[in-house]
C-alpha cells in the first residue's frame, strides 16, 4: 500500500507573550491509502494542531518543523498558492464547529461550487449539480432546496453534513475529520458516525480521524494513534490497543470510557490530575506526573516509541502492564511520597 | 511495593516546582502586566500626569497671571526673557498661563462629566440588565429613541437657554453621553447574568451579595473602565466645541476650546496662538485614546 | 421587508414629535424672549407682536399651532433674518449642508474602509501601524482645529485654495471643508474596518475557506469582506449625526451659506423658530439616515430577520 500522507518529526510550536509553547514534539507516521486511523487525545494533546499544520492552517504566531509529504510532495514551508492546488482537492479538512464553520451570509449552494469551480474549472449547473448529488449522497433531506439557504437556517446536524458534503466535492484522497461529531446531539452523533462509516465504504479516500472518544474511534479506524503532550503514546491497529493496551495512558482512557455492562455502583475511573502545560513539559515522559506507575527512569528519560507486541508501539519504559517494573533495582515510587491527589485515587 | 525515599522526594519536589512555576495569576494582575508592557499607554500616562501637575501647579510654575494684560506685548510670539514662554494672545495676556487654565477646565469638564454620566448610565443599564423583559425592552427604547435625535443640537439649546454656566455645561454633556454607557452596562450585566460560572456559583450555594461582587461587577467593570477612559476625550473635545462657538465658558476664564477659536481668527498673523492650546489639546485626547485603547487590549486579550 | 421598513417609518413619527416637543419646550422655558432686545418696545407694539407670533397664548396651544404649520412645511418668519422665513432660509441653506455632507460621507467610506482592509491585511506591519497611526490623529485632532491648520498651510501659506466661502459653489470651495468633515470619520472608519477584518479573518468560516484550497483574493472578497463591513455599516448612523454636528462648525470657519450657521446664529439671538426649524430638519434627515442605514444592514446579514 502507498503512503498517501509521510509525516516525519513533525514539530508544531507558537509563540506566545509567556514564551514558546510546543504543541506538538516530533511525530512520525503514515496515512496509507483507503486507510482509517483515528488520532485520540485530550484537549490540549497537540492532535488538531497537528493536522492544522499539515494543512498550513496554523494561526499567525504558530510555526511547523519537520516534514509531511502528500503523495512525495513535501506540505511543510510550500507556498500558499501551490498548497491551495492540493488542500480542499487531494486533502479535504472537516471542523468541529459546524456552527461557526460555514460563511453566515452566502448561500450553501454557492459555498460548495466555489470549490468546484476552484478545482475541477466546473461553472454553473454542473457544479450545482455536482454539489446537489454530494448532498443526496450525505442524505440531506430536501436537498435541491437547501442549495439556496443559508447555513444559520439549517440545523447542527445538517450543517456538519454540510461540511462533509462540501469535503468530499473534489474526492480527495485524504479526508481529515477534527471531532466531526462533537458539538452535536448524542443522537446526531451517531448518525453523523453511521455515515462516515458508509462514506468510507463508497469513496476511495483515506480518512485521519481526530477525537477524544474512544469509542467513535472503534467503529471505525482500522488504526490508532494515542497522543499526549505532543507525542505519540501508542499506536497499533485498533483491535490490539483496545483489547491489549500497553501504555498506562490508552489504560487510562479505556477504564474511564463507561460501559453499559459494568456494575453501577462502582465509580468511573479518572485518570489523576490534569494534561501537562506545553510551555514546560518535563524532561521526561509527558505522562509521568499522573501515571501510576511513575519511576526515576520516567523522570530522567524520554521514553521513545518501540514496538512492544507486533505492529503495536508504546513510548513507555515499563516492560508491560502486568509487570509495571522494567528493572527490579528502580523500584516505582512509593504511594506514600506521592502528593495526596494522586495517593487518593491510587488507593480508592 | 518497594520503598525508594529518594526518588520519591524528587518527584514531589518536582511535582511541587512545577506548581509554583505555573502559579495561577488573577484576571487583573493579568490585565495590569500587559496594560504595563504596553509602551504607548504608559508613555500617555506619563505625559498625562505632567499636563495634570501643570495645569494643578499652573500659578506656581509661571510668574504671570491668567487674565493680567500686558499692554507692551500683543499677540507676540514666544519670549524667553519675559517668561512668555508661549508668547501672548491677542489681548496681551500671557499664553502659557491661559493654555494651563484651559487644561484645568478641560481636564475638570472631563472627569466631572464623566462621572456623571457615569452614574447616570451604570445605573440605567444595570437595572434594565438585570430586571430584563419588559423594563428592559421599554428602557432601552428610550435610549433608542434619544440615540436618533442630533443631541449636539440640544446641549447647545440648554447651554443657550439656561446661560453659560460651567456647571451647565457639565450637566449638558453628561445627561447626553451616558447613552453609550448605559447600554454597554445593560449588554454586559445581561449576558454575564446568564453565564453557566453564574449559574454554578448559584448552585453551589453562593450569596447573591457576593455573586454580584465576585462574579458580576469584575465583569461588568472591565468594558466600562475602557469606555470612561475614552469617554473622557469625547466630553473634553465637545466642550472644546461649545467653546469653540462661543457657547463654553466665559471671560476672562478660558478653555482649549476658546483659545482655539482665538487663534484661529489670528492664525495669519500669530500662528502661536493657535498651534499651543491645540497642540496640548490633541496630546491629551490621544493619551487618553491610547491609555483606553492600552486598558481595552489588556483587560480583553482575545481583541490583539 | 417592504413591511419592516414601513413599521420603521411610522415609528420614527414619535421620535420626530419628541425633537419637535424638546427643542420646543426647551425654548420656551428660556427666561427672556425674542423680544428683550436692546431696546424696550411700547407695551401695546409688544403685544401686538406677541399676539402676531402667537406668543400670547398658553404654551402647549403655541405648540400645537406650531405642530400643525411645521406638518404643511411651514416653520414661521425667523426672528433675526426679518426678512425671510425660516423655510426660506432652509431651503437656500439645506443644498449647501446635503452636498457638503454627501461629500464627506462618500469620501469618508471609501477611503476609510480602504485603508481599514488594507492594515487588516498587512496586520502588525509597517503599513498597518502606520495607518493605524494615521486614524489616531484623525480622531484626536478635532475639525475645529484640523479646519484652521488646512486653512493656513493651503490656504495661506500655499496659496492653493480658497481659504473661505462658497463662492458659486464649485469644487475648489469645497475641497478643505469636506476634507476637514471628513478626516475624523476616515479615521474611525478605518479602525472599524481593520478590528471587523481581523475578527473576520480568525473565524472559523475563514479557515474552512483556506481548507477548501481558495486563493486569498477570493477569500477576502467573497468570504470576509460583508461581514467586516457590517460594523462599519451600523456606524453610518453615528457617522451621519457626527458629520452634521461637524458641518456645523465647519460651515461657522469656512463661512459656507449652511444651515448650520443658521442654527449657531439662531441660537446666540434666541431665534426660536430659526432653531427648531433647523433642529427638525437635521433631527429627519438622522432619524431617516438611521432607518436607511438598518435596511441596508439587513441586506447585507441574511441572519437579521425582519418579525
Amino acid at each position: 500500500m502507498a503512503a498517501v500522507l509521510e509525516v516525519r518529526d513533525l514539530q508544531v510550536r507558537f509563540a506566545t507573550p509567556d514564551g514558546e509553547v510546543s504543541a506538538v514534539n516530533g511525530v512520525s507516521f503514515d496515512v496509507n491509502e483507503s486507510e482509517c486511523v483515528g488520532i485520540v487525545g485530550e484537549s490540549g494533546s497537540g492532535k488538531s494542531q497537528l493536522f492544522m499544520a499539515v494543512m498550513g492552517l496554523l494561526a499567525k504566531n504558530g510555526r511547523t518543523l519537520g516534514s509531511a509529504k502528500y503523495r512525495g510532495t513535501e506540505l511543510v514551508g510550500m507556498p500558499v498558492d501551490k498548497l491551495n492546488k492540493i488542500r480542499g482537492d487531494k486533502i479535504a479538512m472537516i471542523f468541529q464547529d459546524s456552527m461557526t464553520g460555514l460563511t453566515p451570509h452566502l448561500r450553501i449552494g454557492r459555498q460548495m461550487t466555489e470549490v468546484l469551480e476552484e478545482h475541477k474549472g466546473m461553472g454553473g449547473a454542473d457544479a450545482r449539480a455536482r454539489a446537489l448529488d454530494m448532498l443526496n449522497l450525505v442524505r440531506i433531506p430536501e436537498a435541491a432546496r437547501r442549495l439556496n439557504q443559508y447555513p444559520h437556517e439549517l440545523s447542527g446536524g445538517m450543517r456538519q453534513r454540510v461540511m462533509i458534503a462540501m469535503a468530499l466535492l473534489c474526492e480527495p484522497e485524504l479526508l481529515i475529520a477534527d471531532e466531526p461529531t462533537t458539538a452535536l446531539d448524542v443522537t446526531v452523533q451517531a448518525q453523523i458516525l453511521e455515515l462516515m462509516a458508509d462514506l468510507k465504504r463508497v469513496t476511495k479516500a483515506a480518512v485521519v480521524l481526530i477525537t477524544h472518544d474512544l469509542g467513535t474511534v472503534a467503529g471505525l479506524c482500522d488504526k490508532v494513534q494515542v497522543m499526549y503532550g505532543g507525542r505519540f503514546m501508542e499506536t497499533g491497529d485498533v483491535r490490539q490497543i483496545f483489547y491489549k493496551p500497553q501504555h498506562p495512558y490508552t489504560k487510562g482512557l479505556l477504564s474511564s470510557m463507561p460501559r453499559l455492562t459494568e456494575d453501577r455502583r462502582t465509580t468511573l475511573y479518572a485518570i489523576p490530575g490534569q494534561p501537562p502545560n506545553l510551555q514546560r513539559l518535563p524532561a521526561g515522559c509527558p505522562f509521568q506526573e499522573r501515571c501510576e506507575f511513575v519511576h526515576q527512569r520516567c523522570v530522567d528519560e524520554l521514553p521513545l516509541l518501540q514496538e512492544a507486541r507486533p505492529g503495536q508501539f508504546k513510548a513507555c519504559h515499563l516492560e508491560s502492564l502486568e509487570h509495571p517494573v522494567d528493572d527490579p533495582t528502580r523500584a516505582a515510587i512509593p504511594a506514600e511520597a506521592m502528593p495526596p491527589v494522586i495517593r487518593d485515587v491510587r488507593t480508592a | 511495593m518497594a520503598t525508594d525515599i529518594t526518588g520519591g522526594t524528587k518527584r514531589a519536589a518536582l511535582i511541587e516546582k512545577a506548581g509554583e512555576e505555573v502559579q495561577g495569576r488573577s484576571l487583573w494582575q493579568d490585565a495590569q502586566r500587559r496594560l504595563f508592557a504596553n509602551k504607548m499607554a504608559v508613555a500617555s500616562m506619563i505625559v498625562l500626569g505632567i499636563i495634570t501637575l501643570m495645569a494643578v501647579f499652573a500659578d506656581v510654575i509661571s510668574p504671570h497671571a491668567y487674565d493680567e494684560v500686558y499692554w507692551d506685548y500683543i499677540g507676540v510670539g514666544p519670549q524667553w526673557e519675559n517668561n512668555h514662554w508661549f508668547g501672548t494672545d491677542a489681548n496681551g495676556r500671557d499664553l502659557f498661563i491661559r493654555t494651563l487654565y484651559g487644561a484645568r477646565v478641560s481636564l475638570m469638564v472631563g472627569i466631572v462629566t464623566t462621572l456623571v454620566a457615569l452614574i447616570i448610565g451604570v445605573t440605567y443599564g444595570s437595572i434594565a440588565g438585570y430586571f430584563g423583559g419588559r423594563v428592559d425592552s421599554l428602557m432601552m427604547r428610550v435610549v433608542d429613541v434619544l440615540y436618533s435625535m442630533p443631541l449636539m443640537f440640544f446641549i447647545i439649546i440648554l447651554v443657550v437657554v439656561f446661560g453659560r454656566h460651567i456647571v451647565l455645561v457639565f450637566i449638558a454633556i453628561g445627561c447626553v453621553e451616558w447613552l453609550t454607557m448605559a447600554r454597554i452596562v445593560r449588554g454586559q450585566t445581561l449576558s454575564v447574568k446568564r453565564k453557566e460560572y453564574i449559574e454554578a456559583a448559584r448552585a453551589s450555594g453562593v450569596s447573591t451579595p457576593n455573586i454580584i461582587r465576585r462574579h458580576i461587577i469584575p465583569n461588568v467593570i472591565g468594558p466600562v473602565i475602557v469606555f470612561v477612559t475614552l469617554m473622557v476625550p469625547v466630553v473634553i473635545l465637545v466642550e472644546s466645541f461649545l467653546s469653540f462657538l462661543g457657547l463654553g465658558v466665559q471671560e476672562p476664564m478660558t478653555s482649549w476650546g476658546v483659545l482655539i477659536s482665538e487663534g484661529a481668527a489670528q492664525m495669519e498673523n500669530a500662528p502661536h496662538m493657535l498651534i499651543f492650546p491645540a497642540v496640548f489639546l490633541a496630546v491629551t485626547l490621544f493619551c487618553f485614546n491610547f491609555i483606553g485603547d492600552g486598558l481595552r487590549d489588556a483587560l480583553d486579550p482575545k481583541d490583539r | 421587508m417592504l413591511s419592516y421598513a414601513v413599521r420603521r417609518l411610522l415609528e420614527a413619527i414619535p421620535t420626530l414629535l419628541v425633537i419637535v416637543a424638546l427643542s420646543f419646550f426647551l425654548m420656551h422655558a428660556a427666561p427672556g424672549g425674542p423680544f428683550d432686545s436692546e431696546r424696550v418696545l411700547p407695551p401695546e407694539i409688544e403685544a401686538n407682536l406677541k399676539a402676531a407670533y402667537n406668543l400670547d397664548k398658553p404654551v402647549w396651544q403655541q405648540f400645537v399651532i406650531y405642530l400643525g404649520n411645521a406638518l404643511q412645511g411651514n416653520f414661521g418668519p425667523s426672528f433675526t433674518y426679518k426678512d425671510f422665513t425660516v423655510s426660506e432660509l432652509l431651503g437656500t441653506g439645506f443644498p449647501v449642508s446635503l452636498r457638503l455632507g454627501l461629500t464627506a460621507i462618500l469620501l469618508a467610506v471609501i477611503i476609510g474602509c480602504t485603508l481599514g482592509i488594507l492594515a487588516a491585511m498587512r496586520q502588525n506591519t509597517r503599513t498597518d501601524y502606520s495607518i493605524m497611526g494615521f486614524a489616531m490623529i484623525g480622531i484626536t485632532i478635532p475639525n475645529f482645529v484640523m479646519a484652521p491648520l488646512l486653512t493656513l498651510v493651503f490656504g495661506i501659506y500655499l496659496g492653493m485654495l480658497p481659504v473661505a466661502g462658497w463662492g458659486d459653489g464649485s469644487i475648489q470651495y469645497i475641497i478643505l471643508p469636506v476634507v476637514a468633515l471628513a478626516l475624523p470619520q476616515i479615521a474611525i472608519i478605518s479602525r472599524l474596518t481593520r478590528g471587523g477584518m481581523v475578527e473576520v479573518l480568525r473565524s472559523n468560516f475563514v479557515r474552512t475557506a483556506h481548507a477548501k484550497g481558495l486563493p486569498e483574493r477570493v477569500i477576502i472578497v467573497r468570504h470576509t469582506l460583508r461581514a467586516a463591513l457590517l460594523p462599519v455599516v451600523s456606524y453610518l448612523g453615528p457617522a451621519i449625526a457626527g458629520l452634521v454636528t461637524g458641518s456645523v462648525v465647519i460651515e461657522q470657519i469656512f463661512g459656507l451659506p449652511g444651515i448650520g450657521r443658521y442654527f449657531v446664529q439662531g441660537a446666540i439671538n434666541r431665534d426660536y423658530t430659526l432653531v427648531m426649524g433647523t433642529v427638525i430638519t437635521y433631527g429627519t434627515l438622522i432619524v431617516l439616515m438611521n432607518l436607511l442605514v438598518d435596511l441596508v444592514y439587513g441586506l447585507l446579514d441574511p441572519r437579521v430577520r425582519y418579525d
